[in-house]
């Protein structure tokens, strides 16, 4: 692997960039695999790279059927953090922000992680007893996190309607100065350049038609490019991991809904943190090229087209007006849709199944991204050892039956 | 977005009328407390989920606030039929005509959108073509 740095920019320079070395290899799919990855966005791409990096397991695939991250990882909104209500969840996503913190070194990719801080606002009384309790509850996990009022709202955030007028007025919010944005693409590459240097084969425009199983193990997969040999499976797809468990035979506690996130034309600074709100339903961002991202919740309905209703953005642009009147006039760019892969204690599964050797890692639902260096990093530890990391063990497919749910949805339940 | 047709009210409204509920058929089990966690669990919580023909309940919100069932094409998002609570669907995955083209991705031939690339290789895009190595 071409190591990047300014020497190296200075000296592709001379010969007009044109000589950059291609990030990763187009293989052809080999017989067999030690472990399959299927799905090949930020999550998959994590988990073959951390394996390979920590457990020095290189015959790996990422099998991927459309194109590297094209998926979840390229429609987020791109926020970071950690501010999460339990202990199993606040350490799950506290792992992953301690990676997040090093990844761009770790990667030798910038994967523009900007640590510009995320404010939670609260509107109601019980909003901020909430948040109050999650503060006190981040703070006993070692997650800074802080409460504020509504005066140091208006400090930070100083274009916020922060009114006593306004409909819904802004009592305060919890702040954590550490979570932030990243740019949602450079992380998928950089985890395929970084996997694909280690010996990773990203098998792109492949898709899973079947498991094969034998016995009760799965021993490979069935693609529209053959049949491709493995000891270990795990499947990372996101918003189709239900359609891949059915061709398993497993169940899976999860709803498909398109999620819907927009730009605007680009603006001068004018938004220097990320300001989400679950009671007027809505969240956002200013990025580094000048638009706002914007974001709310699902379409209510099960949809696998990417795409959902009008009447879900129209809400999502009365939340960020509400917030933001200065934003009234902003002329939006682009709209599109995902589809994740809700689950109904809103915490993902990261789990062994019935069939041997065959692993999930789904359910991520509205908030996925945040956590992909550190799914990536437990499922690696789990499919390497064969028994789940114990950060992912509370996140098995069994909780929906004991009833050991990870209930975050007053964390999580509407913004991510 | 949605133009709906509410079995009640014998009329086409807008989708935000409308609230979707969720799977349609769900059976309460008639004695909870005789539930294994096992059959608890998968009452609660596990879901069909399909890609592909979904029976939906959605409850009329804004309008006669009646609950009922849609039929609907969960990539194409098409609705196929609406019908009153109580009653079973005509149309469902196994009798609906060309259903080849609900399975993978690739084998969606126009119309609706697919997830991820189309690849440039016809031999890819060939749904029956399985096990083709280009």
């Amino acid at each position: 692997m071409q190591r990047y740095s300014g020497f190296g920019l200075v000296k592709h320079a001379l010969s007009h960039h044109e000589n950059w070395q291609r990030q990763w290899r187009n293989p052809t799919p080999k017989k067999e695999y030690d472990v399959i990855i299927v799905g090949g966005g930020g999550h998959g791409l994590a988990t073959a790279y951390y394996l390979a990096k920590e457990h020095g397991i290189t015959n790996v695939a990422v099998i991927e059927k459309g194109w590297l991250g094209g998926g979840n990882t390229a429609r987020n909104t791109t926020i970071v953090r950690s501010n999460y209500l339990w202990d199993e969840a606040a350490a799950l996503y506290e792992h992953s922000m301690k990676l997040w913190e090093g990844l761009s070194q770790d990667l030798n990719y910038n994967v523009m992680f900007s640590q510009r801080g995320v404010l939670n606002l609260g509107h109601t009384l019980q909003d901020m007893r909430d948040i109050q309790r999650r503060v006190n509850a981040n703070r006993l996990n070692g997650i800074d996190s802080e409460v504020l009022d509504a005066k140091g709202v208006q400090e930070l955030v100083p274009i916020m309607d922060c009114s006593k007028n306004a409909r819904y007025p802004v009592m305060g919010a919890s702040w954590q100065p550490r979570a932030g944005v990243a740019r949602h693409d450079a992380v998928a590459w950089g985890f395929a350049r970084g996997a694909d240097a280690r010996g990773v084969d990203i098998l792109q425009q492949t898709e899973v038609t079947g498991f094969k199983i034998l016995d009760g193990r799965v021993v490979g997969v069935h693609t529209n490019r053959g049949d491709i040999g493995a000891k270990t499976v795990g499947c990372v797809a996101a918003g189709n991991s239900g359609v891949l468990a059915k061709m398993a035979g497993i169940k899976l506690p999860l709803e498909s809904h398109p999620l819907q996130a927009l730009v605007s034309e680009p603006l001068k600074p004018i938004l220097d943190t990320v300001v989400m709100s679950n009671h007027v339903h809505g969240y956002i961002s200013q990025s580094d090229k000048g638009d706002l991202v914007i974001g709310a919740g699902i379409d209510g309905y099960l949809g696998y087209g990417q795409r959902g209703s009008y009447s879900t953005v129209e809400h999502t642009l009365q939340a960020i007006v509400e917030m933001f009147p200065i934003f009234s006039r902003v002329r939006m760019n682009r709209q599109w849709g995902g589809i994740v892969d809700t689950c109904p204690d809103a915490c993902p599964i990261l789990s062994a199944t019935s069939v041997k050797g065959l692993f999930f890692n789904c359910g991520w639902g509205t908030g996925g991204f945040k956590a992909t260096p550190g799914s990536g990093h437990v499922f690696a530890a789990s499919l390497a050892k064969g028994e789940m990391h114990p950060i992912a063990a509370p996140f098995s497919i069994d909780r929906f039956n004991t009833g050991a749910l990870v209930d975050e949805h007053g964390a999580a339940g509407v913004a991510h | 977005m949605f133009h709906i047709y509410c079995p009640y009210c014998e009329e086409h409204r807008e989708e935000e009328e409308f609230h979707p509920k969720g799977q349609a058929h769900i059976q309460r089990p008639e004695d909870p407390e005789a539930c294994s966690d096992e059959a608890w669990g998968d009452y609660l919580f596990f879901r069909d989920n399909p890609r592909g023909v979904h029976h939906e309940l959605w409850v009329h919100a804004v309008g006669c606030r009646k609950f009922f069932n849609i039929t609907r094409h969960t990539v194409s998002y098409e609705i196929l039929e609406t019908y009153k609570m109580g009653e079973q669907p005509t149309i469902t995955a196994q009798n609906l005509p060309g259903k080849d083209k609900q399975s993978g991705v690739q084998a969606a031939s126009g119309g609706w959108q697919t997830v991820g690339a189309r690849p440039e290789s016809e031999a890819l895009n060939d749904a029956s073509n399985q096990g083709a190595r280009v």
